[in-house]
């Protein structure tokens, strides 16, 4: 137990993320890779493939085509792994929720670990949500 | 006899080690220099200095994906090559005093090194083949490409230095880095000379960044592009290889620069002797590598956008090799 503690530190030093952002998520949550909140000082960075992510990023309204691809994406990040979903349309399809086509919960299709609500989330949430995480992850477990 | 032979058996088993452990060491470090200065010029805190070392130590724990139709022991194996054939490289190369020789050296080592510079890259392209993803294809291919293009005109600087010296010193092992760096040649020639050596020297930074694959000569890794090309399938332990040899080939090519065109100490100029001057020499070794990867390597980085794979070409065939074929005209005349 003491071991996984260790190894869960020693991850969340170092979160990379990969991002799956539909509409205005990846709009609205792009500044803080930005200089006024700078998400590298926490040793987070964005990473161009889901091999090397420890984070996967879901943001704005799913369809049921998109939820594929995301699942994949999911498939193939390397243990551990965790997901984190972003705003209101993740959890409840937001402003689209009459849409035909719209996921209402993401996590009936993907296992997401943590929401962080919000329209958009503010950024110090996020952070708080990728230091939590891991922790969240192993009191599951 | 016996003890001679047990000392040089010693020194090639720990040479190696040591070495690459030093190298991996400063490489890593400079890494987070790199990103720290980067986000200071970007107006931002930046990582703590220490972030690749956590970066690798959270790869090493986590889980090795192998694709399903991957070639699986060239697949593995990539890594383990691109990393030693990197600490290999080292063994040639000076490190700062000349007290602290190679620990591998001979007469031919500038064509050794020539030889052994594409290989990390070779085994990286060779990885990326074997991941049988098309994205990792597409890098290998790039990078493939960009290593054809700028092979010339680094070839072109290290044989008109090696062409010089044989002519200032007929006789001489002139292949030899250890010789390279004991002659420096700025002071030996004419004007056109040291502007031959400027033109050369110029090459050699706009080389820089196309052997360590980083902006604006990433087409090889472009991440938003591409999804990091090369090493897209590889995760956890393996994908450190790639990191670490990355890392410990910026000390290389810095070296490398250093053993070229910056060959100084500062010892026999204020005239200190002994350990201490060897400590100092070593010190102000590192000061010099850390100065020219980060303006040869950070700044770039930072200062500019991806070129595209043509521009790639074109900048390397066209720009590059003429300035290194304009010095070593410059070199022959003066």
């Amino acid at each position: 137990m003491v071991k996984q503690a260790i190894k869960m530190k020693r991850l969340i030093k170092a979160i990379w993320v990969f991002n799956w952002f539909n509409s205005c998520g990846f709009a609205e949550v792009v500044p803080i890779a930005g200089s006024r909140w700078d998400m590298e000082r926490f040793g987070i960075i964005l990473t161009g493939t889901p091999r090397h992510a420890d984070v996967l990023f879901i943001a704005g309204y799913q369809t049921f085509k998109s939820m594929k691809r995301a699942q994949r994406i999911c498939e193939q990040m390397a243990d551990p792994k965790a997901v984190i979903a972003l705003g209101a349309c993740t959890m409840s399809g937001g402003m689209y929720w009459d849409s035909y086509n719209t996921v209402k919960r993401v996590s009936d299709y993907i296992p997401v670990n943590i929401y962080v609500p919000g329209c958009p989330p503010r950024p110090e949430a996020l952070f708080e949500a990728c230091e939590k995480i891991f922790q969240h992850v192993r009191a599951m477990q | 006899m016996t003890t001679l032979t047990f000392g040089v058996i010693l020194g090639a088993v720990i040479g190696p080690i040591g070495l690459g452990l030093f190298a991996i060491f400063c490489g890593l470090l400079y890494k987070g220099f790199d990103r720290k200065i980067a986000a200071h010029m970007q107006h931002r805190v930046g990582p703590p200095i220490i972030q690749p070392f956590l970066d690798v130590s959270k790869f090493m724990i986590k889980d090795t994906v192998q694709p399903e139709r991957a070639l699986s022991w060239l697949y593995n194996s990539a890594p383990i090559i691109c990393l030693a054939s990197v600490i290999t490289l080292l063994l040639y190369l000076p490190f700062g005093n000349l007290a602290f020789t190679p620990v591998l050296s001979g007469q031919g080592d500038v064509i050794l090194v020539l030889y052994l510079l594409p290989i990390p890259a070779l085994a990286m392209i060779l990885g990326g083949f074997a991941s049988s993803s098309p994205i990792a294809t597409v890098g290998a291919q790039r990078k493939m490409i960009t290593m054809m293009s700028y092979e010339f005109p680094l070839v072109v600087v290290i044989i008109s230095i090696a062409w010089k010296l044989n002519q200032l010193y007929p006789g001489h092992s002139v292949f030899s880095l250890a010789f390279i760096y004991s002659h420096p040649l700025w002071g030996e020639m004419g004007l056109l000379g040291n502007i031959g050596m400027l033109l050369l020297l110029l090459s050699l930074i706009l080389v820089t960044p196309g052997q360590l694959g980083t902006v604006p000569f990433d087409v090889c890794e472009a991440s938003p592009e591409i999804a990091e090309g090369l090493v897209t399938e590889y995760s956890g332990r393996n994908f450190a290889l790639f990191y670490l040899s990355d890392a410990v080939k910026t000390v290389a090519i810095g070296t490398l620069t250093i053993v070229l065109f910056f060959p100084y100490d500062i010892c026999p100029v204020i005239g200190l002797d002994g350990p201490a001057a060897f400590a100092l020499d070593f010190l102000f070794f590192l000061v010099k590598l850390f100065l020219i990867v980060i303006l040869t390597v950070t700044l770039p980085r930072t200062a500019t956008a991806r070129l595209k794979i043509s521009q790639v070409l074109m900048s390397y065939w066209g720009i590059t090799t003429g300035i290194a074929l304009l010095g070593l005209a410059f070199i022959v005349a003066g």
